[in-house]
């Protein structure tokens, strides 16, 4: 089945299977690989995309769903060499091991400080809920997210 | 845990896609393909299923081009919510956080951020998984579910709606369009609790208490119990106890007493034994009674 997603705001055209999936096809058709899979039942949060500005997660979603939606991943979060506040925030701050989980704990932070500009400690911890990383522990996370709150703030 | 014993990572089998875009469509494609089709709306249920081959469907009928099913509106009789609201949408409504604080707390208590922007309430419903946790708090408001089908719309009690284990009163060819939440009564107290094995787990046993106090006893009266037995329960029996009651502990242990007794033992229970549910359907009535009762005071 023919559709289009624009994904990071460019228009693309594709030829699905309706047993596709979103994550799938980012992954496979446009090498986009920074979205990851992880337990693929809705646990870890590593295939975090945003669908139409929401965070949702990339392995759940039929890709024929997302016909004439927006799709953002963690490839269209820097501008071309310039990263985002919340990338530099996460490194500033040591809050990546392995990296696996990071695409996903961006996106969802991402999602997080454009509702909520400036989150408290339990805010963050609430919201990053659904996002798993297994090397570094949280605190360190928790800091990047109040270190890219006060970024994007100034 | 079965979570490796198959790959989540495609959906292993090969089906048929429909959007209908109005509800006439979705019943004629309803009746014509029967068993043979699965509703989707939110997805987070049936795709994981899917992937892990515990659901097998030749087609899937995509539910969320309907125009009209996603809204929050404040009526006269209550709040009419759409089957495919978002549990994100309920979660952050003023209205119903203002009108219906139950939803707010029950829907926040799902999932993480990412599952609530796919997760529907009318999928939280029709999946008749008895640990819902919507319907254990719309059990307690005496929610009105609106059926459409051939023959046109139906209502039904939500304590109808639910036929049983993993069933709901849905004819073929019919499917949940939306739901009523009258208002609880003025000055109602309303509090949900639920305890998993995460915080983002579904529960393991959730009740939902809403209480008005007259003269400082206790008057309107409803308590809800989840994940322990076929369907979300009302347990009318701890009901009468409160009902006319001073909120004292000793009555709250005798109302307790009776919301363990519903625990009905199933033979495969992963997440926790029957006595586990009982003690634990105990400890959060008493801490839902409590919070319902004082929320009740701080409105009088």
């Amino acid at each position: 089945m023919e559709i289009e997603i624009i994904v990071n705001g460019k228009n693309k055209k594709f030829d699905v299977k309706p047993n596709t999936l979103l994550l799938n096809l980012l992954r496979e058709d446009l090498h986009l690989t920074g979205s990851k899979y992880g337990c693929g039942i809705g646990e870890c949060g590593a295939c975090t995309v945003h669908l139409e500005g929401e965070a949702v997660l990339g392995c759940m979603v039929l890709a024929i769903d997302a016909e004439g939606k927006r799709v953002d991943t963690i490839e269209g979060v820097a501008d071309g060499d310039k990263l985002d506040p919340v990338q530099e925030a996460y490194i500033e701050e040591g809050a990546i091991q392995c990296g696996f989980c990071t695409p996903g704990f961006v996106m969802t932070t991402k999602a997080l400080l454009k509702e909520n500009p400036d989150p408290s400690e339990d805010e963050i911890r609430e919201y990053l809920k659904g996002n798993y990383c297994r090397c570094t522990g949280y605190v360190n996370i928790v800091r990047a997210v109040q270190a890219a709150a006060k970024k994007t703030k100034s | 845990m079965s979570i490796n014993k198959v790959n989540t990572h495609i959906i292993p089998i090969d089906f048929q896609y429909h959007a209908p875009s109005s509800l006439d469509e979705a019943v004629k494609l309803l009746e014509e393909y029967g068993n043979d089709a699965k509703i989707l709306a939110g997805g987070t249920d049936l795709i994981p299923h899917m992937k892990q081959r515990k659901v097998e469907t030749k087609h899937i009928i995509n539910i969320k081009k309907i125009s009209g099913l996603e809204s929050i509106v404040e009526t006269e009789k209550g709040v009419e919510i759409g089957a495919i609201t978002k549990l994100r949408t309920i979660e952050l409504s003023p209205l119903i956080k203002e009108k219906l604080p139950l939803l707010h707390e029950a829907a926040k208590s799902v999932g993480s951020v990412q599952i609530r922007n796919l997760a529907t309430v009318g999928g939280n419903l029709c999946n008749a998984s008895p640990s819902a946790d919507m319907a254990t708090p719309l059990l307690a408001l005496d929610t009105v579910v609106h059926v459409y089908g051939r023959e046109g719309k139906k209502d039904y009690n939500l304590e109808e709606f639910f036929h049983g284990r993993g069933e709901v009163k849905l004819a073929p060819g019919e499917l949940l369009t939306g739901m009523t939440v009258p208002y609880a009564p003025k000055g109602a107290g309303m509090a949900f609790e639920k305890i998993g094995w995460t915080t983002f787990d579904i529960a393991t046993v959730n009740v939902a208490a809403v209480m008005t106090l007259r003269d400082g006893k206790i008057d309107h009266c409803r308590v809800t119990l989840g994940a322990c037995s076929p369907a979300p329960t009302r347990v009318y029996q701890a009901e009468t106890i409160l009902r006319g009651e001073e909120p004292t502990s000793k009555v709250f242990d005798e109302a307790v007493y009776l919301i363990a007794a519903c625990v009905e033992p199933r033979e495969r229970w992963r997440r926790a034994p029957p006595e586990y549910r009982r003690k634990s359907s105990q400890a959060l009535a008493i801490d839902a009674f409590t919070r319902a009762v004082e929320q009740a005071r701080r409105l009088a």
